[in-house]
């Protein structure tokens, strides 16, 4: 409560969203369809009521509404984004074996800034997991529009040349599905 | 159909050799850094790719289950980065200051300036 005060605000002042429901609902579905792979009768009305039930108590805190995924254009921007990221993930990998196989341990770290031009919370949640799976970063806070970042081989300063380096990929497809 | 079955069989068993050797390298990361913030690093990316790869392996030798662990996959992915996120963010505030001396830090500032304002807030 001390350190986020907005976050406890906002559960006072929550309203009740039908299409937050429904989107909640459908994706709990899913999940239950995934795990269940059965379509028996029985489970499928028990998915159904154990997904009402489930939907109703954890909409509040639901937040990914906003994007309208059924979109053809959308869903190549997200494939896209995909590619990009399994492949930053990867390097990722192989970044942190080189630092840790090699005997003088090359680490330089250091904690910079910048600011993002998403505005929705659910693109700014994805940008920074996606910041944290790449090469020698890792996300420590967001406030507001700045993004907190502990970079493992800090080459410069400047909040616009870490911007580049750090998030420019990842955020011109995000721009682009959520702006 | 059985050259098929054997053929991703093996694609599996490979997938988990290179997973366990991801997740070992980020056991030794947790090993060889200096400080937490270091350690989250090796420790989140190795271990999520690590594990994201020997379920991939898993669901390949089993593909009636590959549903499920794709949905694990997904839930890995999210889940991995965001908890390594709190644990950061939770130490820093607790105290724990990175550890080498020379260190660039835009951090401190603003934690400091949130606390200021959340006090003023509070008296009032």
């Amino acid at each position: 409560m001390f350190f986020c005060p907005e976050i406890f605000k906002s559960m006072h002042t929550y309203k009740f969203s039908l299409k937050k429901f429904i989107y909640s609902f459908v994706i709990v579905l899913l999940i239950w369809y995934g795990f269940t792979t059965s379509f028996e009768p029985t489970e499928l009305i028990t998915g159904i009521l154990i997904s009402l039930i489930i939907a109703y108590i954890s909409v509040k805190n639901f937040n990914c509404c906003d994007p309208i995924l059924m979109m053809p254009s959308h869903i190549l921007h997200f494939i896209k984004y995909f590619f990009v990221f399994i492949g930053a993930l990867i390097k990722a990998n192989l970044d942190v074996a080189h630092r840790v196989l090699s005997p003088e341990l090359p680490i330089n770290p250091g904690i910079v800034t910048f600011k993002t031009k998403l505005t929705n919370e659910f693109a700014k949640m994805i940008l920074a997991n996606s910041i944290t799976l790449t090469p020698g970063t890792l996300t420590i806070d967001i406030i507001k529009n700045n993004f907190y970042v502990h970079w493992i081989d800090v080459t410069t300063e400047d909040p616009e040349k870490v911007y580049k380096e750090i998030a420019e990929p990842f955020e011109k497809i995000l721009l682009k599905i959520y702006n | 159909m059985e050259i098929i079955h054997e053929i991703l069989k093996y694609i599996g068993l490979a997938f988990i050799l290179i997973g366990s050797i991801f997740l070992f390298l980020g056991a030794l990361g947790i090993y060889r850094m200096p400080d937490l913030y270091n350690r989250l690093q090796a420790g989140t990316k190795a271990s999520t790719l690590g594990a994201m790869s020997v379920i991939l392996g898993v669901g390949l030798l089993q593909p009636f289950w590959l549903i499920k662990l794709i949905i694990i996959i997904i839930f890995i992915g999210f889940a991995n980065p965001l908890s390594s996120h709190a644990l950061a963010r939770a130490s820093y505030r607790a105290g724990i200051k990175p550890c080498c001396e020379k260190e660039i830090d835009f951090y401190g500032k603003a934690v400091e300036k949130q606390l200021k304002k959340i006090k003023k807030n509070y008296k009032t």
